[in-house]
């Protein structure tokens, strides 16, 4: 009675051990190129960050000692933190309309979303230049309306970068927000209500920690997003507003050593990844697929 | 039948292509409306001339690459036009040939401030004052004094978000004659810069965005670069601007260390440098020779002449910039300290 037993559990032990290899098989493809055009220019990057004719730590000593360096990381990550914050409270109302209307209009709702997909964030942010400067449309109906006498300062400085950057990465915090709202059952809601729960009541204790995992993913990409950003700040900034980004070109420029550059890049890289960390230690649900 | 005519043509075109590229360069500048210009009025009739092929490239920032091509040390490009401070520091370490004059004849008709060991001037530009004629009347600004006189000249302003003739305006307007700027007191021009950053609605980092606020009246008055503000100026007739205390500056040619073809890479920089051909380039842009002996050609008309940023009686007005300060460890200070007075 045992025997057979024994030998299906041989024989499915087998079966499973032949499907993962068959996984490795299917993946080896997609790993090889990861690590040959990600893993391996990382390491590059990071190796020639300390090393310059020899073991260097003197890119590293230059981001703590100049303060400069410090202002420019705050500056980005404030920055960062800004864009989560905007796109999440101008994203999940619209995320909530397209999970909850009916077919069509969700088409058409996400579809405005995405169609600025399409445009290159070069064009936007030149579109937002031309719209925001003190001669562009937004300052004129301004004083046609009589709200200003004088046109008002909406870019060449921060206000200018946030309102290009949150248009841009919108659909970025739309889209989690979006999957994750599509699957709350509408019952839940409704069962809420018939215990007497008011619509706050019901949005704050039933709706809101069910759409926490876009939430979640959705800030985090946002943010990781803006850390990097470089074209429309560099164009809408006026010059003002220095962010990593633009640190890691000036000192392409100003070093002759590539380490110069990627010494920043790596402690931006290192400021990435434990954030990451912190989020999946805050909420690993937003991580796992099985969790639903 | 027809086959056969085709192949015959075909490789008679092969082997024409063939002898063509005997002798080739590879040719590398900034691209756009600029490069397009060099085209007619320079590669084409150089290639011509010495019976060559020019293979043209373009790079916005030639010094990371010639920096890379160095360090392979089988590089792929031949002649660079670029900033003269890339051909000067490159050649002060090593990844730029050293120029052996006797082989570039064209050279004497250029002054010597116009030449590095490495480089010699190819074209000219000038960081000029520009203003709305709109804004000023028949006052407009004419001195960086002007510039940073708020009371007198109230209005929007803007600058290169470079130290590159940015300090120098700075300390022309705190009373530094033109031709004592160097070495530059950098330490003065910051703390004439620190008075005007109040004022200063933006740091413009492309050419093409200090085009599009003069035109559009975002900027009353700025720093922009000659060719730019000439180009406004057919679309926009409210633009003026002075090349008084304008700084003066050029673009070089210089040829990467073991370029691949260097024999005809020398040749072809000296038949760049060719008067004649140089007096066409501003026929095509804005820009002025870099050989001055072109105005002598009669080529120029001298109304044109009069708009060009090297001709004589401009450049007298004009400061020019010193590649050689730049390149020193006092001009590399400068470039670092920039970002943090930017920042702060």
């Amino acid at each position: 009675m045992i025997a057979p037993l024994a030998k299906a559990q041989t024989s499915l032990r087998d079966s499973g051990r032949s499907e993962e290899l068959l996984f490795w098989l299917l993946l080896a493809p997609a790993l090889l190129m990861v690590a040959a055009l990600l893993l391996a220019p990382l390491t590059w990057l990071a190796l020639q960050s300390v090393w310059e004719n020899g073991f260097t730590l003197e890119n590293y000593r230059r981001l703590v000692v100049e303060p400069l360096y410090a202002r420019s990381f705050a500056l980005t990550f404030r920055l960062s933190l800004e864009m989560s914050a905007v796109t999440l409270l101008l994203g999940y109302p619209v995320a909530y309309a397209a999970a909850h209307l009916s077919s069509r209009w969700r088409v058409l709702v996400l579809g405005l979303v995405v169609v600025p997909f399409w445009t290159s964030v070069l064009v936007r942010s030149y579109a937002w230049l031309v719209l925001l400067q003190r001669t562009g449309v937004v300052n004129k109906m301004l004083q046609a309306l009589g709200l200003t006498n004088a046109p008002v300062m909406l870019v060449n400085n921060e206000i200018g970068v946030t309102i290009a950057m949150a248009h841009i990465l919108l659909p970025f915090m739309v889209l989690p927000l979006f999957a994750a709202m599509e699957k709350i059952p509408e019952e839940l809601i409704r069962a809420a209500a018939s215990l007497g729960g008011g619509p706050l009541y019901t949005f704050r204790r039933v709706y809101l920690p069910l759409s926490m995992p876009g939430v979640i993913a959705g800030s985090v990409l946002v943010f990781v997003l803006s850390l990097g950003f470089y074209v429309t700040p560099e164009l809408l900034g006026g010059g003002r507003t220095l962010l990593v980004s633009m640190l890691i070109s000036r000192n392409i420029q100003l070093y002759d050593h590539w380490g110069a550059a990627s010494a920043i890049s790596v402690a931006l890289l290192a400021c990435v990844l434990a954030i990451l960390a912190l989020a999946r230690t805050l909420a690993p649900s937003a991580w796992s697929a099985e969790d639903r | 039948m027809k086959l056969s005519i085709c192949l015959v043509i075909g490789v008679s075109a092969l082997a024409i292509g063939a002898k063509a590229s005997a002798e080739e360069v590879v040719f590398v500048s900034q691209g756009g409306a600029y490069q397009e210009a060099q085209t007619k009025a320079i590669l084409d009739p150089a290639a011509k001339a010495l019976g060559i092929t020019v293979n043209q490239e373009s790079s916005p920032d030639a010094w990371p690459v010639i920096k890379t091509q160095g360090a392979t040390g089988a590089p792929t490009w031949d002649v660079v036009d670029t900033p003269t401070e890339d051909c000067r520091r490159g050649g002060e370490q090593g990844l730029i040939e050293k120029l052996d004059f006797s082989k570039v004849p064209n050279a004497a008709g250029e002054p010597a401030a116009y030449k590095t060991p490495y480089s010699v001037a190819y074209e000219f530009y000038s960081s000029v004052l520009a203003y709305n004629t709109k804004k000023f009347g028949g006052h407009p600004p004419q001195s960086w004094a002007d510039f940073w006189d708020v009371k007198k000249f109230p209005g929007t302003r803007a600058l290169r978000n470079h130290p590159l003739a940015t300090l120098e305006a700075a300390l022309m307007a705190d009373g530094v004659a033109p031709d004592k700027l160097y070495p530059l007191d950098v330490d003065r021009a910051f703390k004439k810069l620190e008075q005007i950053k109040p004022y200063v609605t933006v740091w413009w980092t492309s050419g093409g965005q200090s085009a599009q606020m003069l035109h559009d009246g975002e900027v009353d008055m700025e720093m922009a670069w000659n060719g730019r503000v000439t180009s406004v100026q057919k679309d926009n007739p409210d633009i003026g601007f002075t090349f008084n205390q304008g700084m003066l500056q050029f673009t070089s040619l210089c040829i990467l260390k073991n370029a691949p073809h260097l024999t005809t890479a020398v040749k072809f920089l000296n038949e760049a440098i060719d008067p004649k051909l140089q007096a066409h380039l501003p026929l095509e842009i804005n820009y002025g020779p870099g050989n001055p002996e072109a105005f002598k050609t009669g080529i120029i008309p001298a109304a044109l002449a009069k708009t060009l940023p090297s001709a004589p009686e401009n450049a007298a007005k004009q400061a020019l910039v010193s590649s050689d300060w730049w390149t020193s460890p006092a001009g590399e200070a400068a470039l670092k300290r920039w970002a943090d007075f930017i920042q702060k």
